[in-house]
């Protein structure tokens, strides 16, 4: 009756291009949920959940949280999710769910397609809830069964191929076939027959009210809610009234879209819009955009004066006037109360530049955040999981005015939201902290300095007596292998590329020198001289992106493009939390602007007469990018702590082995 | 962020002997008719520093300044104020109120400093570079008359200036060697590990001390516990720090206690602190660490004050008047007061006789009363001030409530409080004691006026 509401709401929640990737978003609605709707039925009802393996992998969206509102279904719901829908053969259902982690997108369509239908009571809601249920769950079946070992793919175009007012029944026959495939007993047969008869009842019945009668039974149907959930609902319909200027705001790419009326669905998308916003750590802010940059700027902590003359092609990076930066934040280092002091230090010393290096970046933040937890005590009346995300957003925004984060900080301070927001409602505040910050500990151990032992393990096979190895800047892991292959007794010469301005290189060959290698430096202006004679190169990693692509210190894609063109294997070494889902195709769109001072003025030839010119003049234009992009055809091998990989492989990791840390 | 601000107030110091006195603890010298401890409490408040503890030597003394801060700043500021015995020396002082000491670092300021530095700035560095100590190091001020130049008195302005001696390493962050003037008559030495290990030491004698330290707590209880022989901050204390730098014997076992753990945390460690090490350019506190790993190294950093910025310790008789001349004049910012169009303050209730002029940078106090025909010039002259006609006051301080007769010629001088001045009394280079009374027709150059 209501299902045409279904595939109405399916675009609505569609995303494009990049949403894909901030996939634990749809963890959020249930904090919000959760003032709405009866505390402890979703306490209850949500930590078995997460506890059970079935839980783990119906990510909370697909749960519809009406069910542990509407007071007939919440008790029954608490063992596991299938349990009350009267489905034949429920158990084999449950076993199905633990037993295979993909399965579930299909295998849970029935009970929520059944459910719409089951109680009369709650059927409004529940069938509406379902409409934007299936919405979530086609785009989250795509990537599931995109990562599904067999047939995974094929399923997708099936999924996506039909038209809208379909959705429903091909996904539910999908999940049926697949069902079959998987698991060819009996008891699943029946599930899969009754399902699509109902879905087609349900249509059928759609097909045959008139627009009119549809309205009246719509307002039939609000008014009914509005009575049975009183003070939720109104609070609900409130925000609904009130937010629509909003929502409007926030989808307008999807303008086209038609707009979906009912109050909950919108409600659902706003929050979980918001989620999303939050949830992203780098807001990618185009600082050419005036009115934005305004905003932040009067929000901002560290003063900071834009520098004038710009290359334009990069306008839309943040770039300050250096040199003022420093005293002024260092002189306000006590009006600064709501940074804790080791965040303001780890943010002092980006913006001194007296840290560098990814992975040192990135450790010395979360040690910060361990430090600024550890301190932390939740304010009267405050819910721990909310205030503590909001000063560490705080603390980040905080982070990105001292220097924009790298790209493995963004996954750091994800994987520390989501550490914040599964924790259980019910722990203490001490438990709280403590378990906070040994899941920091475990996150810096293991996918940082364990990532790097294996990385170091599995490089060294790569490295043969009398092999010549080019290295690029400078990169730790890239280095502990050298070290390590040269202790295990490899005889092998290391040449180190080096550029202008940082010079970080000399800082390995110093280190390399020291412990007996035999070197050979040089700039990168002689890279395709040297590179005849290298036999392997081994690149570090700012970050590798879903294409493949590799983001990494500016002169990288050089020497990698010269080397793919001298055929020499380009290794890239980098930590899989690295990784990032997004897109990169060009070195423009994301990048760091560095002081375009380090490049006018050169060491050792003070000309100050000659600088002085330089900077007045108009005509004259800077340009210290930070980062390059590599594109993958030029990398041979990455070597991860998931192994050595091609680079086409990146997705799949991102997809199989990041998703505990962002989706639980 | 975890500071605790020390502010040494000192007591009765004996360099400033004919102005202090009883009443007038050193740290309630009036600079431009305020409490020179006020400028050094409004520079930590506008740093949003409010929590402090003001040690003074000697009980008097304590409850003198207690008295005026609890008039002055009680709604503002949350002081402690704590005595201390008299002539224990700053480190003393600070030993004696160890006990008190429970932040992560300690910011300790003098209570004479005449600044616009923010002290922050120095916190910061402490905190970026995670040092033992930091000092903040200014330009040395201008010392001496200003232009009007007058050959001065006898040994004051001729006094040789007597820098310290610090040595920078190449980025001018770290403190390599530091000398005060009192042990560099003849010869320094410079420890040769650390010239070693920096490469390349800077050298510079235009740079002082101005007495804003920001210290590890731990490392300062350290110092302070083993060596009791220590009495000055400056003298001893910083020194002692700066030549230990690389054999640190202030973290005696922090790290060694756990080797018994499991061998994988202890592998893991050493790849986290590689990592960590890989983070910058290494500074040569690394270096050495790496090279002879043994050894523990702390760190000894310095900030520099921006040329521009004004700081003065008011720690001598002609500091005394550079820094009254300076709240007026060039520095005239710190003084809070709103200046007139011909530079000058001039308080409503002071009554100025006929064809008297008052100069630029120059003050007059409350109540005051300037008699016909007088000049005051490039002067501060305090409240309740009487003045006879024919008075000319020409860089001079004048404190409150004296007296000064008819035909004066004051240059240079300091007459402090309740002091009086009799009629063609010709002053030059002159401090005069509170309540003295100097007799009339007298013509004085260089000389102190005291009861013995």
């Amino acid at each position: 009756m209501d299902a045409r509401r279904g595939p109405l709401a399916v675009p609505k929640v569609r995303r494009v291009g990049f949403f894909t990737s901030i996939e634990p978003s749809p963890d959020s609605p249930r904090p919000n949920r959760s003032l709405s709707g009866p505390a402890e039925a979703i306490t209850t009802s949500s930590s078995p959940l997460s506890d059970s393996p079935s839980g783990q992998f119906i990510s909370p969206v697909q749960i519809p949280p009406l069910r542990h509102r509407s007071d007939n279904l919440a008790a029954a719901s608490r063992a596991a999710a299938p349990v009350p829908v009267p489905v034949p053969g429920p158990s084999a259902f449950r076993r199905q769910l633990a037993s295979d982690r993909a399965l579930h997108v299909g295998s849970y369509n029935p009970v929520d397609s059944l459910l719409g239908t089951s109680p009369p009571s709650s059927n409004g809601e529940v069938s509406e809830d379902s409409g934007s249920l299936f919405g979530f769950q086609r785009s989250d079946s795509a990537k599931l069964s995109a990562s599904f070992p067999n047939g995974g793919f094929d399923m997708t175009m099936r999924v996506r191929a039909p038209q809208e007012s379909e959705a429903k029944v091909v996904i539910a026959s999908t999940s049926d076939g697949r069902k079959k495939n998987v698991e060819p007993s009996g008891t699943s047969e029946p599930v899969a027959a009754t399902k699509p008869r109902k879905e087609k009842e349900q249509k059928s019945l759609k097909e045959k009210t008139s627009k009119a009668e549809r309205r009246a039974i719509q307002e039939a149907q609000r008014a009914a809610k509005a009575a049975a959930k009183g003070e939720g609902s109104k609070r609900a319909g409130e925000s609904s009234r009130a937010k629509p200027s909003k929502t409007a705001k926030q989808t307008q790419p999807k303008k086209d879209v038609p707009q979906v009326t009912s109050s909950l669905s919108e409600k659902r998308t706003v929050s979980v819009e918001k989620e999303r916003r939050m949830d992203v750590p780098q807001a990618q802010m185009q600082y050419d955009d005036k009115s934005r940059v305004d905003k932040a700027k009067r929000r901002s902590v560290v003063e900071q004066t834009e520098s004038k003359n710009k290359v334009e092609l990069f306008l839309h990076l943040p770039q300050y006037e250096r040199g003022n930066q420093l005293p002024n934040l260092s002189s306000n280092i006590f009006t600064l109360d709501t940074i804790h002091h080791a965040v303001y230090k780890v943010g002092l010393q980006h913006l001194a530049g007296d840290l560098s290096g990814d992975n040192s970046r990135c450790i010395a933040m979360l040690h910060a955040f361990q430090e600024a937890i550890n301190d932390y005590t939740t304010p009267p009346m405050k819910d721990l999981t909310m205030d503590l995300t909001g000063k560490i957003n705080g603390y980040v925004s905080f982070l990105i005015e001292c220097r924009p984060l790298s790209m493995s900080m963004g996954n750091a301070i994800r994987f520390l939201k989501n550490q914040i927001r599964k924790l259980p409602v019910d722990l203490s505040e001490p438990e709280a902290k403590a378990s906070l910050c040994s899941e920091i500990g475990r996150f810096i151990d293991e996918k940082i300095i364990l990532a790097d032992k294996v990385i170091v393990q599995h490089a060294v096979t790569k490295i043969r007596d009398g092999e010549v190895l080019l290295t690029y800047g400078f990169s730790c892991v890239v280095e502990m292998i050298l070290l390590y292959a040269h202790e295990i007794g490899r005889k092998f010469r290391v040449v180190v590329v080096d550029s202008r301005p940082n010079l970080e290189g000399q800082k390995l060959l110093r280190r390399l020198v020291a412990r007996g290698l035999d070197c050979t430096y040089t700039h990168i202006n002689a890279v395709s001289y040297i590179m005849g004679e290298v036999t392997r190169v081994f690149l570090g990693a700012s970050s590798i992106f879903s294409n493949g692509t590799l983001y990494s210190k500016v002169g990288t894609a050089c020497v990698a493009m010269v080397a793919n063109a001298f055929s020499v294997p380009v290794i890239v070494c980098c930590e899989a939390y690295k990784f990032h889902e997004r897109v990169l195709l060009d070195s423009i769109c994301s990048n760091e602007l560095g002081d375009p001072d380090a490049i006018a003025n050169v060491p050792l030839r003070t000309n100050t007469k000659h600088a002085k010119t330089m900077d007045n003049n108009k005509n004259l234009q800077f340009l210290n990018l930070m980062y390059d992009s590599t594109p993958a055809e030029y990398i041979s091998m990455i070597v991860t702590d998931y192994g050595m990989i091609p680079p086409t492989s990146i997705p799949v990791i991102v997809r199989e082995y990041r998703r505990e840390d962002l989706l639980l | 962020m975890d500071f605790q601000v020390v502010i040494l107030a000192g007591g009765f110091s004996s360099n400033l002997q004919p102005l202090v006195s009883k009443e007038v603890p050193k740290a309630l010298l009036p600079v431009a008719n305020r409490p020179v401890l006020s400028y050094a409490l409004d520079l930590l408040e506008s740093s949003n520093l409010k929590d402090l503890i003001v040690v003074v030597e000697g009980e008097d003394a304590a409850l003198k300044v207690g008295g005026w801060i609890s008039s002055a700043c009680v709604d503002r500021l949350h002081v402690e104020v704590a005595a201390v015995a008299e002539n224990v020396g700053t480190a003393g002082a600070l030993r004696a109120i160890a006990h008190h000491l429970n932040a992560k670092d300690i910011l300790i300021v003098s209570g004479d400093i005449v600044s616009d530095v923010s002290p922050g700035a120095v916190a910061a560095t402490h905190r970026r570079h995670d040092a033992s100590v930091t000092a903040m190091l200014c330009a040395e001020p201008v010392s001496g008359p200003s232009e009007s130049g007058v050959a001065g008195g006898k040994d004051k302005t001729k006094k040789p200036a007597c820098y310290d001696i610090i040595g920078l390493d190449s980025s001018k962050q770290f403190l390599l060697h530091i000398a005060t003037e009192a042990e560099i008559k003849k010869d320094t030495r410079v420890k040769k590990s650390i010239l070693c290990a920096a490469g390349k030491m800077e050298i510079r004698s235009d740079l002082m001390d101005s007495h804003i330290y920001a210290f590890k707590r731990s490392v300062l209880q350290k110092v302070l516990d083993q060596k009791p022989t220590f009495r000055s901050l400056k003298q001893d204390v910083l020194p002692y720090l700066v030549r230990t730098q690389l054999r640190s014997e202030v973290f005696p076992e922090e790290k060694t206690v756990e080797d018994n753990g499991k061998n994988n945390m202890q592998s893991n460690e050493v790849v986290l602190s590689q990592i960590l090490s890989n983070a910058s350019l290494p500074s040569f506190h690394q270096v050495y660490e790496s090279g002879l790993n043994s050894r523990k190294t702390h760190k000894c950093c310095v900030y520099i004050a921006d040329e521009s910025k004004y700081c003065v310790r008011l720690n001598s008789i002609q500091a005394f008047m550079d820094v009254n001349r300076d709240v007026i004049g060039d520095a005239n910012h710190l003084s809070g007061y709103s200046f007139s169009s011909h530079h000058n303050i001039v308080h409503p209730s002071a009554e100025l006789g006929s064809k008297t002029t008052v100069g630029p940078h120059c003050m007059l106090g409350e109540g005051s009363q300037v008699g016909d025909k007088c000049s005051v010039k490039r002067s501060v002259i305090g409240r309740h001030c009487r003045i006879g006609s024919n008075v000319k006051v020409v860089n001079s301080v004048v404190m409150d409530h004296a007296t000064i007769g008819d035909g004066c010629s004051i240059q240079g001088s300091v007459i402090c409080s309740n002091a009086q001045l009799q009629e063609r009394v010709a002053l030059r280079d002159c401090q005069v004691e509170a309540g003295y009374v100097v007799y009339a027709g007298g013509e004085h150059k260089g000389e102190t006026f005291a009861r013995k």
